[in-house]
């Protein structure tokens, strides 16, 4: 909101962090195929209208799109919205510009993450960071962990919720309970490792 | 024909009888899966949400692996599928992303080349098998047994080029051959709120509720999914859906090939139909009519 008052104050330009912001989003923007579609948005509010869930977003898709171009990024990643997408499609679809709506919303999330924009022990991001982490460890994901490391930091009572569905699923042979391992989980690790050093490697565009 | 088959992390464990009752559809269709060797999560939504080159490392893995042996990947988790369609789909546009994963993939001694083609078995199902193929080997007809097609979302979303994107029809008419009745159900592709259900239940057991109801209001006597999400979103969260907001009904959510099994002849345990939470019996059903 902040950075809101100060694009009223001087219209037209772009305090540093605003700046950084529209940066590093349109780096994220630049490698999705299609992605500068987002130039195409009339704001019409097909996907506003399509999603599923906008009913409990705090600001729309529609919205997200204009508030990107009044330059006011930091009010976005604040929002509720790129966190409760659950990345069905319907907006991308439907958009008659060819707006790739949910690409670009990723693209936010990943700017929030990469700028710590969000509340301490937040769902989504617990659950992400549990699943990333299982995911690197053993090269498949374990679901009964990921539910046990996401309940035990988010809200561990929910747990108690959870024991009836636990056990009809396990008496149906449903939980996995031992974590299935890749075979070379050591030269996987080698290969994230190197991934990790690529994803801040930023490509020279070509004048 | 062969095909190289990604079962993904779901399949072996809460969505067991999706694998089982897909190899089962392949085999009896004469059309062999070979697993693919040592493969690793495809990293889901989560991870492409999160990370984008690393997210992209790691589903190449898989399709690199693929590559040596040069057939179709079939991936019968939506999601696995839509992440290594994704994963092709950036590959292909972005070379410079593609030079990163594949700079990465060398810590391996593995490369990717692109040429590997990611589907979905009810699409392979469908246009390379056929459904007058199938329906001719069918043993048991699913006459009277009335459905309602769930594709969920990510099978025809986003642009796939493979179905009509508001009104799939590919389960539809493979089951209208197999003598099934289709209600009426414009939730077909309606989001079951995903990941949602651990994140924000409250949102996500709305969705869930919305689809339900609109099935079993249609008239519909079993819901089929493609999806191991969607299923378990709509089986195990019934009670619930029922609690919050007070309906009376129990559906039983199958995966289509646990019914196109049936339809192949296959018994309930060789489908996994002992593992769903909410029984169906097709004889019952059949008496019935």
């Amino acid at each position: 909101m902040k950075a809101a008052k100060q694009v009223l104050k001087t219209p037209g330009i772009l305090g540093k962090k605003e700046k950084e912001l529209k940066d590093s989003f349109l780096l994220q923007v630049s490698n999705i195929p299609g992605g500068e579609s987002i130039n195409k948005c009339i704001q019409c509010g097909t996907c506003t209208g399509s999603c599923p869930v906008s009913y409990t977003m705090d600001i729309t898709p529609r919205e997200v799109i204009a508030l990107f171009r009044a330059g006011d990024i930091e009010t976005i990643l604040s929002s509720r919205t790129i966190w409760i997408c659950a990345s069905c499609y319907a907006c991308t679809i439907r958009c008659p510009q060819g707006v790739l709506v949910t690409d670009i919303l990723y693209a936010l999330k990943r700017l929030a993450i990469e700028q710590k924009i969000f509340p301490k022990r937040f769902p989504v991001y617990v659950l992400s960071k549990a699943f990333i982490n299982f995911t690197n460890r053993y090269g498949r994901s374990y679901e009964p962990g990921l539910i046990l490391a996401y309940s035990l930091k988010t809200n561990p009572f929910k747990l108690l919720g959870m024991i009836p569905l636990f056990f009809k699923l396990s008496s149906k042979g449903r939980i996995g309970f031992l974590p299935k391992k890749i075979k070379g989980t050591k030269t996987f690790s080698g290969i994230l490792k190197e991934a990790e050093i690529l994803e801040m490697v930023v490509p020279v565009k070509e004048a | 024909m062969e095909y190289t088959y990604y079962p993904g992390c779901s399949l072996e464990a809460s969505a067991k009888n999706y694998d089982e009752s897909v190899r089962f559809v392949f085999k009896s269709l004469g059309q062999e899966l070979v697993d693919l060797e040592d493969w690793n999560c495809c990293g889901a939504t989560y991870y492409m949400s999160t990370k984008e080159t690393i997210s992209l490392v790691i589903s190449a893995r898989n399709l690199a692996l693929a590559e040596k042996h040069g057939r179709d990947l079939v991936a019968p988790c939506s999601s696995c599928y839509t992440i290594l369609y994704k994963t092709n789909h950036i590959l292909k546009n972005n070379s410079i992303m593609k030079a990163k994963v594949n700079q990465a993939l060398r810590k391996e001694k593995l490369s990717y080349n692109l040429t590997i083609k990611v589907r979905h078995p009810l699409e392979v199902l469908v246009n390379d098998i056929g459904i007058e193929t199938i329906a001719s080997k069918a043993r048991c007809r699913l006459d009277g047994v009335k459905i309602a097609q769930y594709y969920g979302c990510q099978i025809v979303r986003p642009d796939r080029g493979l179905d009509n994107k508001e009104n799939p029809k590919m389960m539809d008419n493979l089951f209208a051959a197999l003598g099934a009745q289709n209600v009426y159900f414009p939730m077909k592709v309606r989001c079951c709120g995903g990941m949602l259900m651990t994140t924000y239940s409250d949102v996500a057991l709305e969705l869930n509720k919305d689809i339900l109801e609109c099935a079993h209001e249609n008239g519909a006597d079993l819901v089929l999914t493609t999806c191991p999400l969607c299923q378990i979103n709509l089986e195990a969260y019934q009670k619930k859906i029922k609690k919050k907001f007070k309906t009376d009904f129990s559906l039983p959510i199958m995966f289509f090939t646990q019914a196109l099994g049936l339809a192949l002849g296959g018994d309930p345990k060789e489908l996994g139909l002992e593992r769903n939470l909410i029984p169906f019996e097709l004889k019952e059903k059949r008496a019935e009519a």
